[in-house]
């Protein structure tokens, strides 16, 4: 149980993936300018981050190893994705088409989305079970989502404020990444 | 345009990460040190260099409903030939990119210049335009990566600039430090670019 709540822990504040790994910064500085619309995409990475650690997994240790294909691990991988969005896709517009509205324009942005195969990549390289796996995708995405959300909330505030004419845009919205990043860092003294 | 001028656009103009912030995945994590930001700007730009060929090549026989699909195996395919010659030759520039290598696969930059521009220009063209964008990529990558070396070690490529009375300034080295350095080098570009009027 111990190690499940490091890996959850770990994944959320510790090593959270955008502000220490940077990965998924695109629609980190994309996506945040809205908190509604950074929760959308958030709920979106959840759902896809959840399934695909479950899927890469299976293809990892039940086809690839097996058939000694590893070196194959990329193409598989980003393949998988990239229908799996799909399909998830056409799943939630033909079930629930209110769920489609509010999701939906999200789904097609996550294939490219590096923190999804950074995720399932990372999951063969720290040699975890099909548990840890998918716990380990999830938790990522819960930090992913809250990162964003918290830079959504800033940068609306950001809007009332003066910023200097070379920083705007992207320039300040770095900036801020940068002190979160550090106050996340304040984290690390907890493990 | 010339295909000398599609060169040239990829370097200031239209540079992919000061100009049209793509690739900012990489710019941010490998960037530690000149000579890693220089490894993984040479990588990207062989990858697109390639795919952009490749893609330019084959731009009439791909059907439009699978295109994108196609692209990412055909990107997917260098990134892991490019993944496998830096394990054999370079591993310790590779063990220090990690899991950058084969994330090239999702670099926005590469996907983008195979929708926008390789899928419908001619091969000199394309050629052209993947080693310009490359260029000024690797060209950002390392500037970044030199001004995070020089402050957070001392030195630039390793070699010892500020003495060994410098007071390291360590947060540069480490993720927030990565942040902070790249929106205030975004600042200057803007600063420097409405200056001298490249908009």
């Amino acid at each position: 149980m111990g190690e499940i709540f490091a890996i959850i822990f770990g994944a959320i504040f510790i090593n959270n993936f955008v502000l220490s790994r940077f990965l998924g910064i695109c629609p980190f500085m994309g996506v945040s300018k809205k908190v509604e619309t950074s929760l959308g995409m958030g709920m979106a990475v959840i759902f896809v981050m959840g399934m695909a650690s479950f899927v890469t997994w299976l293809l990892e240790y039940y086809v690839l190893v097996p058939n000694q294909l590893e070196y194959l691990r990329t193409i598989v991988f980003i393949l998988v994705i990239a229908s799996l969005v799909q399909f998830v896709e056409i799943v939630i517009r033909k079930a629930s088409p209110t769920l489609y509205q509010s999701l939906g324009i999200f789904l097609p942005l996550i294939t490219t989305n590096c923190a999804v195969l950074g995720m399932a990549i990372l999951n063969i390289q720290l040699g975890y079970n099909l548990f840890e796996a998918v716990v380990f995708g999830v938790a990522a995405a819960v930090g992913f989502t809250l990162a964003l959300v918290i830079m959504a909330g800033i940068r609306e505030r950001l809007e009332f404020v003066f910023v200097p004419k070379h920083f705007q845009g992207v320039s300040i919205a770095m900036i801020i990444a940068g002190i979160l990043s550090l106050a996340f860092g304040g984290f690390k003294g907890m493990m | 345009m010339s295909v000398m001028s599609e060169f040239s656009k990829g370097i200031i103009k239209e540079n992919a990460v000061f100009r049209l912030m793509l690739g900012l995945c990489p710019i941010l994590a490998v960037t530690t040190m000149a000579e890693f930001g220089l490894g993984m700007g040479i990588a990207t730009t062989a990858v697109l260099i390639c795919s952009n060929l490749v893609i330019s090549l084959m731009r009439r026989i791909i059907p439009t409903k699978v295109r994108i699909p196609s692209f990412i195996i055909i990107i997917a395919t260098f990134v892991t030939m490019v993944d496998m010659l830096l394990n054999a030759y370079l591993p310790a520039l590779h063990a220090q990119l990690g899991i950058f290598v084969p994330l090239i696969v999702v670099n926005c930059i590469i996907l983008g210049r195979a929708e926008a521009f390789a899928s419908k220009a001619p091969v000199s063209h394309s050629l052209a335009d993947g080693l310009g964008i490359g260029l000024g990529f690797t060209l950002s990558l390392t500037l970044l990566a030199s001004v995070r070396e020089l402050l957070a070690a001392g030195s630039i490529f390793k070699i010892n600039l500020l003495g060994a009375a410098y007071e390291p300034f360590m947060v540069f080295g480490s993720p927030p430090g990565a942040f902070l350095a790249l929106g205030l080098l975004m600042a200057l570009v803007n600063m420097l670019s409405k200056k001298y009027k490249l908009e």
